[in-house]
């Protein structure tokens, strides 16, 4: 996959516009729309969000013309729909919360769209489908769905196709529940577009994307006495290319990669990917940092990129001792850990993300802002979400946080820092050097500079 | 600079933390940069790891009153606890806790709890956080005023029901429920025999095992009483969590929904 521009070989930096902004601008933010996952779908023409109050809005990239080929797609709202609702779990006198935890696409296969989203407990199979004609001269029922009486039933007519305005419906078509005792932190479709898997914080299941009312439990770290709980599952996740092949990220730092070939139940690790510990940084907040909030395979499925609170780390999966590149997400909290843990800011789950090429990288932090990684020339950026930068077109500027003593202009002190606006949840476009970044209630687009 | 080069040898502080120690702690006594020129100078390191098991304590046990609290994040605060715990008890001053001499010390170490649970920006500003304050003018004016008002004010009694039954494990509703009011009162009788001026008194009758994480585990697994009233008493300013509260506000409503129970 070639992503345009922002390639490997010594080419320019890429430079970020602001495209779009999509939410409530008040300052009041409403709960239920804190957006909490973010995902385009395989070709990048969809785009769906969830949020806190299970909503699902998907918006759709506008065809390009062909009379004005720069000028690019916007994205506008495509279909939305009530995902999930709250519930009540009489048996233990607890809610579930209705917030969608994550969103996958599945490939297309035919005109319909299908997406998994999933709350704490519960994955549903959504279909969402166009509708631009409608039947018309049915026989058996008048125009406003009522039944004729029979005797004016005279003769028989084929009913003909009329179009209509374009009608976007979402559909549940399967629920999978009452798999997971703990949070569900991640879902993931096989590369095999059959079978996807669910993880939660002590389990994952394999589920076939046609059978509800069973699943198969491949990872089970529950202890036999709960006492000696230590380690938890974070976030899991498919290779993109090897069906039977899937790594899941725990709390303590570490990546296992398993096989589903060498046995049903892959509490046996294939790989176990961990970094050994700098002593001379090891304080008490050295293992809460190292929990890896989230996982994912590069494109070409030779690496995987995890997050933890300070940093991002590429492995290659053939060298499981260390990491292969290691980045500072924002090195200038390392010494603010104890606040963060009183705040429990340190337990904020960032989200990463690759883009088309694998050349670059990305994953949110405070104050909105957002950071990129190249790989290759080792360029890294700090861009933020704001309303203040979102003129149509407007290059974004870089952001620079200071970390000594003397600010500069335009520079941010640590201690002014906003905790409370945090990017977790990124999305980069399969194939395009479009971006999505979710500030709280707002998703921001942003897209690559055109010359 | 050289102050905060120190910190980091510790490994453990942050600025904003030793600045809230000097204003109040060491007011007028100790030079502070004498106590922290060399690396982990003694006392403060301790009081301050303590305020880290304190915290960390009153973490575990404050919960969301209706949704399950975070398992992760559950996990990751009882293993620094139990770090610490560790770490303790190889220094050899997990013994110092009984023997914790004069009131003043202690009030001390209470002080400091109450720097650590201020944000940062409320430190800068020298605003002190709502709830929080109120508590603090009523525990430092008003030493006679009655302990159980200031239980209303205090979430963590909703903590023993929550603690056993949503940190690791759902046991029976039922069962919480009877613990809950057996904790609660057991809590009343507690506080209401001691009067807010010994605390050394307070100090004094520490359990060791209330700072065993595994014995805590099994007190909330078993239902039995000794994790939280314990720990409750050992929280002699139980209203700190109060303003570990309001670092989400969503458990403002906690507040409320203890007002009720507890008049009722």
């Amino acid at each position: 996959l070639a992503g345009a521009g922002g390639d490997g070989g010594g080419n320019n930096e890429v430079q970020w516009c602001f495209l779009q902004v999509k939410g409530a601008i008040d300052e009041d933010v409403a709960e239920a729309d804190i957006i909490s996952t973010v995902e385009f779908n395989y070709t990048g023409d969809l785009l769906a969000t969830g949020d806190k109050g299970g909503r699902v809005v998907i918006f759709q990239r506008e065809q390009e013309t062909k009379s004005r080929p720069l000028c690019r797609g916007e994205y506008n709202v495509y279909s939305t729909f009530q995902s999930h609702e709250p519930e009540f779990d009489y048996l233990k006198s607890l809610e579930i919360e209705e917030k969608i935890n994550k969103i996958r696409w599945l490939p297309q296969q035919n005109a319909a769209h299908f997406l998994l989203s999933t709350n704490d407990k519960t994955i549903k199979l959504w279909k969402i489908s166009e509708r631009d004609k409608r039947a018309e001269g049915y026989n058996l029922k008048d125009e406003d769905g009522r039944l004729r009486e029979p005797f004016r039933v005279t003769e028989l007519r084929v009913p003909t196709l009329k179009p209509m305005d374009l009608m976007v419906e979402a559909s549940p078509r399967r629920t999978f529940a009452n798999a997971h005792t703990y949070h569900i932190n991640s879902i993931s479709v096989n590369s095999d577009y059959a079978t996807y898997l669910s993880a939660d914080d002590l389990r994952i299941n394999l589920w076939h994307l046609e059978v509800t009312n069973r699943s198969f439990n491949i990872v089970d770290i529950k202890p036999a006495n709960m006492e000696e709980l230590t380690e938890v599952i974070t976030a899991a996740e498919f290779h993109p290319h090897h069906c039977n092949v899937f790594v899941y990220s725990s709390s303590k730092g570490t990546i296992r990669l398993c096989d589903m070939r060498s046995a049903a139940l892959c509490d046996q690790h294939s790989k176990f990917f961990e970094e050994p510990e700098d002593p001379s940084s090891r304080s008490f907040f050295s293992e809460i940092i190292s929990s890896i909030s989230d996982v994912k395979f590069s494109h070409s499925g030779r690496y995987m990129m995890t997050r933890d609170y300070l940093s991002v780390k590429v492995w290659d999966l053939n060298m499981e001792n260390k990491p292969v590149e290691t980045y500072q997400v924002h090195e200038y909290l390392r010494s603010k850990l104890c606040s963060l843990y009183e705040n429990d800011c340190i337990f904020d789950k960032f989200e990463c993300c690759w883009n088309g090429s694998d050349s670059t990288i990305m994953t949110g932090s405070y104050n909105n802002f957002f950071r990129t990684f190249e790989r290759g020339s080792r360029r890294d950026a700090t861009l933020e979400a704001s309303r203040e930068s979102s003129k149509p077109r407007a290059v974004l500027k870089p952001r620079k946080v200071c970390t000594s003593g003397k600010r500069k202009k335009d520079e941010i002190t640590v201690d002014s820092l906003d905790f409370n606006k945090k990017i977790l949840h990124t999305a980069w476009h399969p194939m395009e050097n479009i971006i999505a970044v979710a500030a709280t209630n707002n998703l921001y687009l942003f897209q690559e500079k055109v010359n | 600079m050289g102050e905060e080069e120190g910190l980091h040898q510790t490994q453990f502080l942050d600025t904003m933390f030793v600045r809230g120690l000097k204003r109040k702690c060491f007011d007028g006594e100790e030079d502070i940069e004498g106590t922290l020129a060399g690396i982990k100078a003694i006392p403060s390191y301790n009081l301050q790891r303590q305020s880290l098991l304190d915290m960390s304590l009153v973490k575990l046990q404050l919960c969301h009153m209706l949704v399950e609290p975070n398992l992760c994040r559950s996990v990751l605060i009882a293993n620094t606890v139990r770090q610490i715990q560790e770490e303790m008890t190889q220094d050899g001053t997990w013994q110092m806790i009984n023997t914790q001499s004069t009131g003043q010390a202690s009030l001390d170490r209470l002080v400091s709890t109450d720097i650590l649970c201020r944000s940062s920006r409320d430190q800068a500003e020298g605003k002190h956080v709502p709830a929080y304050g109120t508590f603090n003018k009523d525990f430092e004016s008003d030493q006679a005023q009655d302990s159980s008002e200031t239980m209303s004010t205090a979430p963590s009694v909703q903590a023993p029901r929550n603690l056993q039954s949503n940190v690791w494990e759902m046991e029976n509703p039922q069962e919480n429920k009877g613990n809950f009011q057996k904790s609660l009162d057991q809590i009343f009788e507690t506080l209401e025999n001691k009067s807010p001026n010994s605390v050394e008194d307070l100090f004094s009758e520490v359990d060791n095992s209330y700072y065993d994480l595994d014995t805590m585990l099994t007190g909330m697994m078993s239902n039995t009483k000794m994790g939280h009233c314990d720990s409750l008493e050992t929280f002699s300013s139980p209203s700190n969590t109060a303003s570990n509260s309001n670092c989400k506000s969503d458990l403002n409503d906690l507040d409320h929904i203890v007002e009720i129970l507890v008049e009722s």
